[in-house]
């Protein structure tokens, strides 16, 4: 599904991605771990098409296209889902109006018309449920004055809306609590399918306790430095980064 | 000839077609010598300062305009919030024209300003009001010589007027170049509410220039909920003179929406003559190509306990320039006053500007008076946002541009009006945003 090939990115001139190479497969759950700055949110915003980053080297193919000369939207379009590390507050727009116009703004670009109405109120009751969302938040700002938690619920609720082929978990983790953080993967799970893939980057072990994946990614300085199963991230949890560090050194 | 000279010899000629035994005959005759005197305003004084009427005043505007005009209600009805019932009190190139409008003497007036100032049964109202805060200088005193029509809207004690007034101006291009002075006068009394939609519209290309003059008084605990929408052809400019004056207790709300037009100058001016009033402007602007909107406000603080509230949010694209002037005067018997000014705006381009000058003058010591100017671009971060969940470029453009003025709408009462501003704004950044905010 997702085929990355010797991706080199910059942003200002500074070199960030020195050579990335990644398949993720259908069905697959791919883990990216690594310490702070090696790269890893940089990286979701490369494949969700953040026009600040310039790719140097190397392509992204999603089912076999080049997806590299096309804009964030054109991508959310063909199923890429970008869940933000820290999701932008907007006054004046509501969850609902927001996933309103995402929802039918994507079926037009696929020449179809928009939701009904009733449809759409279905589907937010149903996965508003799935994340255990209350329906009044749905009608307040985006993410205006969500706690940290709220603000990630509403990232997985967008993702379970939008439906997307292949959703990118950006330390999703980060800032909830034990209780968020099983509703979150709870719902990650209850969307995973044979036909999406997920790529989780996380800094800590414990969101792979929910969300296992199939695959374990450890990045350094710019580049995969490790992969291994999620035996890898038991052993990253409980040795550190610095032994890959001095690996890669070596 | 230029157009001063124009106006000053035009006068005589106009006095001769309206009524000389009028009883405004001598603040007509006042008010001529005063824009003879001081002629229209230059950048070289402060409140001018932005805001140039050089290209303007260049054309040959026709003073009488021919009043044989017609157009049909088919052709208009666009411009009406036509899904309301609502009062009508309708001008075509400055004529009444009674077959668009509907007016009423049912216990309230609703009519115009022509039949107030020769009726004697109306003299006591325009002798206590007509020309009372509208100052003595030269625009207003412009339209004050010329004064002879426009909406004439007094609702007496304890009304509450439910159907909506709406006052529209057509211009139909008839002439090379038109210039209008339209003169209303809207006094609310006792307890009373009254909504009110004021509209200036070109139907051509050919120039017209509109220097108005509205003077509203909110009686003891009156509620005036006032909405101007402008959004003319680039071939118009309005000076909007409007001047508000309060009573203990009273609720004026004034909404401006600035969309079009090739030059919008607002002069909008509100006196708290008492206890416990509340004063409300707020506005939005969106504008582009060569455009400019100049809002000038002043709230007058005279007397305790009172509140104002100042709202205003700009967006301004290509060539556009926006100008913001608020004045706020507390005097120093108007202890407790709460004043508040807002002024938030948004440049697209990078070849718009906006002035922004907030202008405080406080006496008394024991106020809240806060004020705010902002001038910055769309948050690039917020627009990663929504293109990443589908939102395509323009449509997230125009998202946030909704959101950044959705609290001004916020405060429109009449939903039909939210919605056709809504619409106007989706038609103004060519989006279909599917939804209302």
């Amino acid at each position: 599904m997702l085929k990355i090939n010797n991706l080199h990115a910059s942003v200002e001139d500074k070199s960030i991605l020195k050579g990335i190479n990644l398949e993720v497969k259908a069905g697959e759950v791919h883990a990216i771990m690594g310490p702070n700055g090696s790269g890893k949110s940089t990286l979701a915003s490369v494949i969700a098409g953040k026009e600040e980053y310039e790719v140097t080297k190397g392509n992204i193919l999603l089912d076999g296209e080049d997806i590299e000369e096309l804009a964030a939207e054109e991508r959310a379009h063909k199923g890429v889902f970008l869940s933000f590390q820290y999701p932008v507050e907007i006054p004046g727009v509501s969850v609902t109006n927001f996933m309103k116009t995402a929802i039918n703004e994507t079926r037009k670009a696929k020449g179809l018309e928009d939701m009904p109405a009733n449809e759409m109120l279905k589907m937010i009751r149903e996965k508003s449920e799935l994340l255990e969302i209350d329906r009044k938040f749905l009608s307040r700002s985006i993410n205006e004055g969500f706690s940290g938690g709220e603000k990630k619920r509403n990232e997985i609720f967008q993702m379970a809306m939008l439906e997307p082929k292949l959703a990118i978990l950006d330390e999703t983790d980060s800032g909830l609590d034990i209780d968020a953080l099983r509703i979150v993967a709870n719902g990650v799970n209850k969307l995973k399918s044979k036909d999406n893939a997920v790529i989780v980057i996380t800094h800590y072990q414990r969101l792979l306790d929910h969300i296992v994946p199939d695959y374990v990614h450890v990045l350094h300085n710019g580049k995969i430095v490790k992969s291994g199963t999620k035996e890898l991230a038991h052993e990253l949890e409980a040795k550190g980064y610095d032994w890959i560090k001095e690996e890669v050194g070596a | 000839m230029d157009l001063k000279e124009k106006l000053v010899s035009s006068f005589m000629a106009f006095e001769d077609t309206v009524d000389v035994h009028s009883p405004i005959h001598d603040i007509r005759t006042e008010a001529i010598k005063t824009f003879e005197t001081q002629g229209f305003p230059t950048k070289k004084q402060e409140a001018w300062k932005y805001t140039s009427l050089n290209a303007v005043l260049k054309h040959d505007y026709s003073v009488f305009p021919k009043l044989d005009n017609d157009i049909e209600f088919k052709d208009v009805k666009k411009y009406f919030i036509h899904d309301i019932d609502a009062y009508k009190i309708i001008f075509i190139d400055g004529k009444y024209a009674s077959h668009l409008s509907q007016t009423t003497h049912d216990g309230i007036d609703v009519c115009l300003m022509s039949s107030a100032l020769a009726k004697p049964k109306y003299r006591l109202i325009i002798e206590n009001y007509f020309n009372k805060i509208a100052p003595n200088e030269s625009l207003s005193a412009l339209n004050t010589a010329f004064s002879a029509e426009g909406a004439y809207i007094h609702i007496p004690k304890n009304k509450l007027v439910e159907k909506p007034i709406q006052i529209i101006h057509f211009s139909t291009g008839n002439e090379a170049a038109l210039m209008l002075q339209p003169r209303n006068l809207v006094v609310v009394d006792e307890n009373s509410h009254v909504q009110i939609i004021e509209r200036h519209q070109s139907l051509t290309d050919n120039p017209v220039l509109t220097n108005s003059v509205t003077e509203i008084f909110a009686n003891k605990r009156a509620i005036v909920d006032y909405y101007k929408i402008q959004n003319d052809r680039q071939s118009a400019t309005l000076i909007d003179n409007t001047y508000v004056n309060q009573k203990q207790e009273s609720l004026a709300k004034v909404h401006t929406f600035s969309f079009g037009g090739k030059l919008i100058r607002n002069n909008l001016n509100f006196y708290q003559n008492g206890e416990r009033i509340d004063s409300t402007m707020k506005g939005i602007t969106i504008i582009g190509d060569k455009q400019h909107v100049d809002h000038n406000t002043l709230v007058h603080h005279i007397e305790p306990n009172c509140e104002s509230h100042q709202d205003y949010k700009g967006i301004f694209g290509d060539r556009a320039t926006g100008v913001f002037n608020g004045k706020v005067v507390v005097e120093k018997e108007a202890q407790k006053t709460n004043a508040f000014q807002a002024n938030n705006n948004i440049l697209v381009s990078d070849k718009a500007s906006i002035n922004t000058k907030p202008q405080l003058e406080i006496f008394a010591d024991d106020v809240k008076c806060s004020h705010g100017c902002t001038i910055g671009q769309l948050d690039e971060s917020a627009m990663f946002y929504l293109r990443s969940r589908g939102i395509p470029e323009k449509e997230a453009r125009a998202l946030l541009m909704f959101a950044f003025s959705n609290n001004v709408l916020d405060s429109v009462k009449i939903p039909e009006i939210k919605n056709r501003i809504t619409k106007i704004i989706a038609n103004k950044l060519g989006v279909n945003i599917g939804f209302e905010l």
